[in-house]
C-alpha cells in the first residue's frame, strides 16, 4: 500500500525513480534559462580569453610559425626549455628577479608596516590625516608619468644629479650606470607606495582593543613597551600573511616598469623573466621560445603560491583557500 | 585624561613629526618641481642648477604647445573611451559573474569555483595571449584593450561575496512578484550593493586609465593610441634618444623640457584634484580586499 501511495505522490510530484541526472539538468535549464543566460557571456570569456591562452601554451613545446598556426606547427618536445636552462640569460634572469625581490621584501615590504607604527603615534588626528592623504597621492599618479619623472630626475641635468654634485659627487646619466637599476627601482617603488601600502596595517591597528594600551599604563609601561607588546603583535598576523604572499610571488616581477626604466646598457642588472619574454616573444617574435619561458615561470609561481598558502595555513590559519 | 610625557617620549614625538614632515616633502617635492618647471621660462629652466623653491618667471607656452599636441588631445579621448566603455563592460560582466555564481542551486558550483580561482595563479601568459588577440582579429582595435580584459576574477569573487551577504528574502518576495532574474540583479542586487560597485567602477577605471602596455603591444595605428602611450613616447621614448646619442655635454632643448613637465601636470593633475574625494572609496576597497585575502 504505502508502495503504491509513494508511486502516485511520485507520478503527481513528476519524480520518477528513474529521473537521470540529465533531466534534472534539463528541468534546472527550463527554469533557470535567465541564469544561463547570464553565464553564457562570462563562460565565453573564461573559456576564450582564460584557457585559450592556456591551451595556447602548447606552442611551447610546438615549433610554432604563425603560418602553421597551433595545431599544424610541429612539435619539438622539451627543445626551447633546454635552450633556456643553458643560455647565459637563464643565470642573470633568475639571478636579477630574485635580486630584486629580495631587496624589495628588505626595505619596500617593511616600509608602509613602520610608517603605519609612526602614523599611529601622532598624537593631532588632523595631522595624521593630512600625512595620509599625501602620502596615498603617489598611488594614483600612472606608472608611465612615474617612470617619465625618473627619467627626468636622474638625467645628467636632472635634479637628482645637481643634488649629487651639490653632495660632492659626479653627475652621470644614472638610468645607463647598471649599478643604480635595481635601487632606482626600488626606491621609486616605497615612495610610490609606503603610503597606500600602510592602509592595510592602519586598518589592523584601529582593530587593537584601547583597553589593552590603558591597563598597560597602569601597569607601568612607556609608549615603547606599549608598541612592542600591544601594537606590534596586534598587527603581526597581517604582516605575517602579507609576508608570505610576497614570498609566494618571489619569482615574479612585473614587466611594465622594468620595460619603462631599463636600456640595453642595463639588461645586465634590470632583465626580468617577465621583459624577457616580452622582448624574445613580442620584439623578436620568437613565440615558441618566449612562451617556454613563460610557461616555466608560470608554473614556478604557481608552485610558490601553493606552498606559500599552504605555509600561511599551517602558521597562522589563514590562507587564500 | 592628560598623563604627563616623560622627556624621552617627547623626544620620540618631536622626532616623529619631524620625520612625518620630511615624509611629505620627499612625497610632495618632485610632483611641485614638476609644476613648477612647467610655468618657467625655458631658458632660464636650463641654467638653473638644483631645486627649485618657485617658479623661474611664468610662461604658459609650455601648456600652450600641450594643448596644441593633437596627439595628446587624441590621446585624452581615446582614454576616456576606453574608461567608459571598458569600466562598463567590466561591471556588467562582474555582476552577471557574480550572480550567477551566487546562486546557492547552481549546478557544478564547486567545479566552476575551482576553474575561475585557478586563474588567478595560472595563466597562458602574455605570448600564447597576444597570439589569440591577433588571431581574432582585435590587434589595432580598442577592442583589444576591453574584451580581453572584461572582467577581473579576484573582482568577481569579492562582489560574489557581497551579493551573498544580501538576505535571500528580498529576492524570495520579488519572485513572488513576478520578477525575473535581471530585475532582481538590475533592481534589487546592484542597488543594495552600491559601496562594492563604486569601489569597483573605480578599480577599473584607474586601471584603464593607467594601461600602456596591451596598448603599445596590439596597437599601430597612432590615431588609437591612448593617453598613456603618448606620454611614454613623450616622456620616456625621448629620454632613451637623448640618452643614447648623448655625448659629454647635453643639451636638451629647452622648450621640449618645460613641455614635458606641462604634460605631466597636464596628465595628471585632474586625477591628483579628484582622487581626495575619492579616496574614502579607494580605501574602502583595500579593506574588502583584504578581508577577501
Amino acid at each position: 500500500m504505502t508502495m503504491e501511495r509513494q508511486k502516485m505522490q511520485n507520478a503527481k510530484y513528476g519524480v520518477s525513480e528513474k529521473s537521470s541526472y540529465r533531466s534534472m539538468l534539463a528541468r534546472d535549464f527550463r527554469k533557470n534559462r535567465l541564469i544561463y543566460l547570464m553565464a553564457l557571456p562570462v563562460l565565453a570569456y573564461y573559456i576564450i580569453f582564460q584557457y585559450g591562452p592556456m591551451y595556447g601554451l602548447t606552442i611551447a613545446f610546438k615549433n610554432f610559425t604563425p603560418a602553421k598556426g597551433i595545431l599544424g606547427s610541429p612539435w619539438v618536445g622539451f627543445q626551447w626549455f633546454q635552450e633556456f636552462f643553458n643560455s647565459y640569460y637563464f643565470e642573470r634572469l633568475l639571478k636579477n628577479t630574485l635580486l630584486i625581490n629580495l631587496f624589495s621584501l628588505l626595505f619596500s615590504f617593511p616600509a608602509p608596516i613602520i610608517l603605519a607604527l609612526l602614523l599611529n603615534e601622532l598624537r593631532k588626528e588632523k595631522f595624521k590625516r593630512t600625512v595620509q592623504t599625501i602620502t596615498y597621492m603617489p598611488h594614483f599618479i600612472s606608472l608611465v608619468v612615474i617612470c617619465g619623472m625618473i627619467h627626468d630626475f636622474t638625467a645628467r641635468d636632472g635634479i637628482i644629479n645637481d643634488l649629487v654634485v651639490l653632495l660632492g659627487g659626479k653627475r652621470s646619466t644614472m638610468l645607463l650606470e647598471p649599478q643604480l637599476f635595481k635601487p632606482i627601482y626600488i626606491i621609486s617603488g616605497i615612495w610610490q607606495g609606503i603610503g597606500w601600502g600602510s592602509i592595510i596595517y592602519l586598518a589592523a591597528l584601529s582593530g587593537i582593543d584601547p583597553e589593552l594600551y590603558q591597563a598597560s599604563v597602569i601597569d607601568g609601561a612607556n609608549r615603547w613597551n606599549q608598541i612592542w607588546h600591544i601594537t606590534l603583535p596586534g598587527i603581526l598576523p597581517t604582516i605575517v600573511i602579507l609576508l608570505i604572499m610576497r614570498i609566494g610571488s618571489m619569482m615574479s616581477v612585473g614587466h611594465e616598469k622594468i620595460i619603462l626604466l631599463y636600456n640595453p646598457s642595463t639588461y645586465e642588472t634590470a632583465d626580468v623573466i617577465s621583459s624577457f619574454v616580452y622582448r624574445k616573444g613580442l620584439l623578436e617574435a620568437n613565440y615558441s621560445y618566449s612562451a617556454a619561458v613563460g610557461l616555466f615561470n608560470s608554473i614556478i609561481n604557481l608552485i610558490l603560491v601553493i606552498a606559500a598558502n599552504w605555509f600561511s595555513r599551517k602558521a597562522t590559519e589563514t590562507s587564500l583557500w | 585624561m592628560k598623563i604627563k610625557r616623560s622627556i624621552g617620549e617627547r623626544t620620540f614625538d618631536g622626532i616623529n613629526v619631524i620625520f612625518m614632515i620630511l615624509l611629505i616633502i620627499v612625497t610632495l617635492y618632485p610632483l611641485l618641481y614638476v609644476a613648477f618647471a612647467s610655468i618657467s621660462s625655458p631658458s632660464l629652466l636650463m641654467q638653473h642648477r638644483g631645486i627649485l623653491l618657485v617658479p623661474l618667471g611664468f610662461e604658459t607656452g609650455a601648456y600652450q604647445a600641450v594643448f596644441d599636441n593633437p596627439m595628446i588631445s587624441r590621446g585624452y579621448i581615446n582614454t576616456l573611451f576606453i574608461v567608459v566603455v571598458g569600466t562598463t563592460v567590466n561591471i556588467v560582466m562582474t555582476s552577471l559573474g557574480a550572480y550567477v555564481l551566487s546562486r546557492k542551486d547552481l549546478y557544478w558550483k564547486k567545479v566552476f569555483m575551482f576553474l575561475i580561482v585557478l586563474t588567478m595563479f595560472f595563466g597562458g601568459g602574455m605570448i600564447p595571449t597576444y597570439l589569440l588577440v591577433k588571431q581574432l582579429h582585435l590587434t589595432n582595435t580598442l577592442w583589444s584593450l576591453i574584451i580581453p580584459n572584461a572582467l577581473s576574477t579576484y573582482n568577481m569573487i569579492i562582489m560574489r561575496t557581497s551579493f551573498m551577504s544580501i538576505p535571500a528574502s528580498l529576492e524570495e518576495s520579488a519572485r513572488i512578484d513576478g520578477a525575473k532574474d535581471f530585475t532582481i540583479l538590475f533592481k534589487i542586487i546592484l542597488p543594495l550593493s552600491m559601496p562594492v560597485i563604486s569601489v569597483m567602477i573605480l578599480f577599473y577605471g584607474v586601471g584603464h586609465w593607467n594601461a600602456w602596455f596591451n596598448a603599445m603591444i596590439y596597437l599601430r595605428n597612432r590615431d588609437l593610441y591612448p593617453l598613456q602611450l603618448i606620454l611614454r613616447e613623450i616622456l620616456i621614448a625621448s629620454s632613451l634618444d637623448n640618452m643614447m646619442t648623448e655625448t659629454a655635454v647635453v643639451d636638451r632643448e629647452p622648450v621640449a623640457q618645460t613641455v614635458k613637465y606641462a604634460t605631466i601636470m597636464v596628465a595628471t593633475l585632474p586625477i591628483l584634484c579628484v582622487y581626495p574625494f575619492l579616496q574614502k572609496y579607494f580605501v574602502k576597497g583595500v579593506m574588502i580586499g583584504a578581508l577577501k585575502g
